[in-house]
């Protein structure tokens, strides 16, 4: 498979505090890339640094030909792609309809789009009127991912979507992004647990003090667990 | 004059002043609502307006509403223009820092002053009323061009609120202040809407200027109340809440009419002023506003 979006050796991080330092990463086509790590290994900054949302201070990302630190940030999601932030980010004083009117103006086909991603998340349709700040954490978490398909995405960033949700929840979530890449989109998913990544990736990228440390196949990593102790200490 | 009419006629006023405030608040609950951006150069902009207001009105000849209607439309124009180059060439720089842009603001404060002290000079200059009628009641004639402001500015309370809540620039306002981030993440070029919602800020401003302007004269010392009554409303409204700003502004102008006619101004000062601290204390996010996340 072709790679989609590249990372080489990005430098980033929140004014003088550096948090990624020589970040390599390649996201195939199609694929689930999952990252994994400890806390303040750099993985949220990994995602804020592809949409813009960090100063990135050296090195190259890049979305098939578009060099992405080039663009202004808000011109990141009309290259193609969709962010999920860590928890949720909704803009919670507007209605479910509303947010979905927000990802919908970035590059979506108005009513077409949303019915297709009302058609993912049923629920969803019985609560356009109301607040989202209202809503359930599990439909709240529908809800973020939702609006981040009406971009219409090449490439979902998810950053801990299963965060906080019932075992229920989390099958749901797992389902929507296997959905999603049998549909082609590529999906980059940051998780602190390894059981909630087996099930859906494709491949594990080990993310330490800002670097990625390897990148395997999931495949290796069920016949080889010692892995995710090495470089995350549990498993 | 009994005390019934008395109360009418005290009311009648406190609404006026009311109209004039729920606007100048709105600009600046919307700036801060939207930026975070406390807007101490808010005051002048009201200045700017009633100022250009006068310099227009007197240039156009003919009938005093051609005057008064050209400032009505020019002069919120030249304001908004002000305000985004302020916001290019200041805010924008210091990154809208919140501590930063109040200290930037204070020196917008000063540059316009000064600007207008120096080009319009220290005189106070009136506006001709664009007509001059009198309603009778039985008691007695009140000017038509006072409630006149009244009905302007509930149209233009009524637009703002449309704007707000029922077009895609509204929409992306609202994600923008709750959110700045993630709207960017959304494709919302925040810097320009920062820069629109700065603009339109100032010219509500500059709109309730010239309405008053036919009734209070032009001078360039005339933005410190507005301001101040504007923070007053907006304390006690809640930040960024146009309900809140509506509200307040109904009470505070009222009290004020009415307190100033039967007691003295300077009481309806202090109780407004109370009521500002009692709320601070008790609900300091303002009676519509939305509690701190």
């Amino acid at each position: 498979m072709a790679d989609l979006l590249t990372l080489e050796k990005v430098d980033a991080g929140y004014g003088e505090v550096q948090v990624l330092r020589g970040m390599s990463l390649a996201l195939r086509k199609g694929e689930v890339l999952c990252l994994l790590g400890l806390n303040g290994a750099g993985k949220t900054t990994t995602l804020k640094a592809i949409m813009g949302l960090v100063q990135t201070t050296a090195g190259s990302i890049r979305l098939g030909d578009v060099e992405l630190t080039r663009l202004p940030a808000h011109e990141v999601p009309k290259a193609g792609i969709a962010y999920v932030p860590q928890g949720r980010r909704l803009f919670a004083e507007l209605t479910v309809a509303e947010n979905l009117e927000i990802g919908l103006m970035t590059r979506g086909r108005g009513d077409v789009t949303r019915e297709t991603v009302l058609d993912l998340f049923p629920v969803l349709r019985e609560r356009l009127k109301q607040r989202s700040g209202t809503l359930s954490g599990g439909e709240q978490q529908m809800l973020a991912m939702a609006r981040a398909l009406c971009v219409e995405p090449d490439v979902l960033l998810l950053d801990e979507p299963t965060e906080g949700l019932m075992p229920s929840m989390i099958a749901r979530i797992r389902e929507t992004v296997a959905t999603l890449r049998e549909r082609g989109v590529s999906t980059i998913l940051v998780e602190q647990r390894v059981d909630a990544v087996l099930p859906v990736a494709d491949r594990v990228a080990f993310i330490q003090n800002g670097r990625n440390r390897e990148t395997v196949d999931v495949e290796k990593l069920r016949a080889d667990p010692a892995l995710v102790r090495h470089y995350v200490g549990v498993g | 004059m009994a005390f019934g009419p008395y109360l009418f006629l005290a009311t009648l006023e406190g609404l006026v002043m009311a109209a004039v405030l729920a606007l100048t608040a709105l600009g600046l609950s919307l700036v801060f609502g939207v930026m975070r951006v406390v807007n101490v150069a808010h005051g002048e902009f009201f200045m700017l307006g009633a100022v250009l207001a006068w310099a227009v009105a007197t240039t156009v000849s003919g009938h005093p509403a051609l005057g008064f209607l050209a400032a009505l439309v020019v002069s919120p124009l030249i304001v908004g223009a002000v305000a985004l180059v302020s916001e290019r060439l200041v805010l924008r720089r210091v990154n809208y820092n919140p501590e930063a842009t109040i200290v930037a603001t204070i020196g917008i404060l000063y540059i316009l002053q000064q600007l207008a002290l120096t080009f319009y000079g220290p005189e106070a200059r009136p506006v001709v009323a664009p007509f001059d009628y009198r309603i009778r009641f039985p008691w007695f004639g009140y000017s038509a061009y006072k409630l006149s402001i009244v009905a302007a500015s509930a149209l233009v309370l009524a637009a703002t609120w449309f704007l707000l809540a029922r077009t895609r620039i509204g929409l992306v306002m609202r994600a923008t202040q709750f959110d700045a981030e993630t709207a960017t993440a959304f494709g919302i070029p925040v810097d320009r809407v920062y820069a629109g919602v700065f603009a339109f800020g100032a010219m509500l401003a500059a709109v309730a200027a010239v309405l008053i302007v036919p009734i209070q004269q032009a001078h360039y010392l005339m933005g410190h109340d507005p301001l101040l009554l504007s923070f007053i409303v907006v304390i006690i409204g809640g930040l960024g809440s146009l309900r809140g700003t509506i509200v307040a502004a109904l009470l505070i102008g009222l009290s004020d009419g009415i307190i100033s006619v039967f007691f003295s101004p300077t009481l309806a000062k202090i109780i407004a002023t109370m009521a500002v601290a009692l709320v601070l204390v008790f609900r300091p996010q303002g009676l519509f506003g939305v509690a701190a996340r």
